[in-house]
């Protein structure tokens, strides 16, 4: 435990004087739901519909953070980490490798947790927004967005030879699910055709998981979503166990 | 007394050109041992093979009667390691990465007195890539010796530091042999081989060329001095 602690302090730290994180995670979700505070305000998603569009939206922007943590920072700090041979350092050591992987888990579960607490602040304070769905359902199906992308993050920074190669990776997940998913832009303002594509991303489903938990919408198509990103999480973890190297 | 290393007939070649070949050594514990040779002779893969980084093509090792690929996490709670290239994590201190290193060991020596006596203590708080070349190659001797291990491996010993901060770095070493502390190093100073050394190995491109004590290195070569005997042994122009 103390072992546990101290590293999760220091890799905080270090992750903090980064930078990236901060911006990308923290930052990032705040200025989108700002701007979609400001432009679309207590706007009703669509005609008739019995919630605003920001109140759509909250699920979308709290899942940003978990994506920027777990398939960019994850990926790329395993991959370097490695290439810079600080593995290799702690391979000498009595270290398990799986403390060393969870602690990396948990600095960038710590920065979703942040983010989603900021973003619920700020629309509640500034935009009046209320959670109308489930609390318990919400957290539930963020914890198993946080479990798959995560996983799918620890995958690629296991597999991936160097970090270049990482970070290319990376960004061919990293922005198509920020961008395609319904993090960013609206999902239901995608052609039908681009949404079918979509629905291959993790997060796009994760995020119909957050958006009918957050809006107390009926959870009868949430089986699929639920049975693939599971499927997914488990594919990954058992992949990232059995391809571990530390050099 | 107990042999703390044991490796017999370790080998290991990369795509076909054998690095180490058929290495036998043994250290009783309380002594050092050197692990001489030129550049590329094969000093750092037979490090990398005894502890375990590199698997030996051939031949067993034993780490105070542990096999340190498959008792990892038990033999390295009581081994220190310094290797030749130091890595560290992007932006941390000194005493950010002393903090993570003691922290990884059930028995971690306290910090600051270990830094004072390496001659770091004013160098806690600095990151540790603003440390000049022999500040560096202190703290990882400080990181090799936090977990008040029963043996140390230190690659490169003193490469980059200066006559006075060798000297100490000798003194604080034998001081821990004195008090069971077995050390196996390598280094390419002969006056610091002859000053901590008990036994040495020679390898010449792979192979063992002499295996025994700085003095008897000396008798059997055609050489009064050790340093003169070593470049005998290790020369690569005069088959012998």
């Amino acid at each position: 435990m103390k072992t546990f602690r101290t590293l999760l302090k220091t890799e905080l730290r270090l992750s903090l004087r980064g930078m990236d994180m901060l911006i990308f995670a923290l930052c990032l979700p705040l200025v989108v739901l700002v701007i979609l505070g400001i432009l679309y305000g207590k706007r009703p998603a669509f005609e008739g519909a019995g919630y605003s569009f920001l109140d759509q939206s909250f699920g979308a922007l709290s899942s940003i953070a978990v994506c920027a943590g777990g398939v960019m920072g994850l990926p790329l700090v395993v991959s370097e980490y490695r290439h810079r041979k600080i593995l290799k350092r702690f391979r000498v050591t009595p270290v398990n490798p799986a403390m060393l992987l969870s602690v990396q888990t948990a600095v960038y579960a710590l920065y979703a947790a942040v983010s989603l607490l900021l973003l619920y602040i700020t629309a509640a304070v500034f935009f009046g927004y209320r959670m109308d769905g489930s609390l318990f359902a919400f957290l539930s199906s963020y914890l198993l967005v946080m479990l798959s992308l995560f996983s799918l993050g620890m995958l690629v920074g296991g597999i991936a030879p160097n970090p270049k190669i990482a970070g290319v990776l990376a960004s061919v997940l990293y922005f198509p699910m920020l961008i395609f998913s319904g993090a960013t832009l609206p999902y239901e303002a995608m052609p039908a055709a681009l949404q079918r594509i979509a629905d291959i991303l993790p997060l796009t489903q994760g995020i119909k998981l957050l958006k009918a938990a957050s809006l107390g919408l009926p959870m009868d198509d949430v089986l699929l979503p639920l049975v693939w990103m599971a499927v997914l999480s488990l594919i990954c973890i058992a992949v990232t166990v059995k391809v571990f190297r530390w050099e | 007394m107990e042999d703390c290393i044991r490796a017999e007939g370790l080998s290991k070649s990369y795509s076909g050109r054998p690095a180490v070949n058929g290495l036998t050594l043994s250290v009783p514990q309380g002594t050092a041992f050197g692990l001489l040779g030129a550049n590329g002779a094969g000093k750092s893969t037979a490090i990398e093979c005894l502890l375990g980084t590199k698997q030996p093509d051939r031949g067993t090792v034993s780490i105070l009667g542990m096999d340190p690929r498959s008792d990892r996490k038990k033999l390295f709670q009581r081994v220190g390691v310094q290797f030749q290239e130091a890595r560290w994590q992007d932006k941390i201190t000194v005493g950010e990465l002393c903090e993570v290193t003691a922290s990884l060991y059930r028995r971690a020596e306290n910090i600051p007195p270990l830094l004072d006596q390496l001659g770091i203590a004013d160098k806690a708080r600095r990151p540790v890539e603003e440390l000049s070349g022999g500040e560096r190659q202190r703290l990882f001797i400080v990181l090799a010796l936090l977990p008040r291990p029963d043996v140390v491996f230190l690659d490169e010993l003193t490469t980059g530091l200066d006559a006075r901060a060798r000297r100490d770095v000798w003194k604080i070493l034998a001081h821990r042999k004195s008090e069971g502390l077995t050390i196996l190093l390598t280094s390419h100073f002969m006056d610091e081989v002859e000053a901590l050394c008990d036994r040495i190995l020679i390898l010449k491109r792979g192979q063992t060329v002499f295996a025994g004590t700085p003095a008897e290195a000396a008798t059997a070569s055609p050489f009064d001095r050790f340093e003169d005997a070593y470049l005998w042994y290790t020369d690569e122009e005069e088959p012998r």
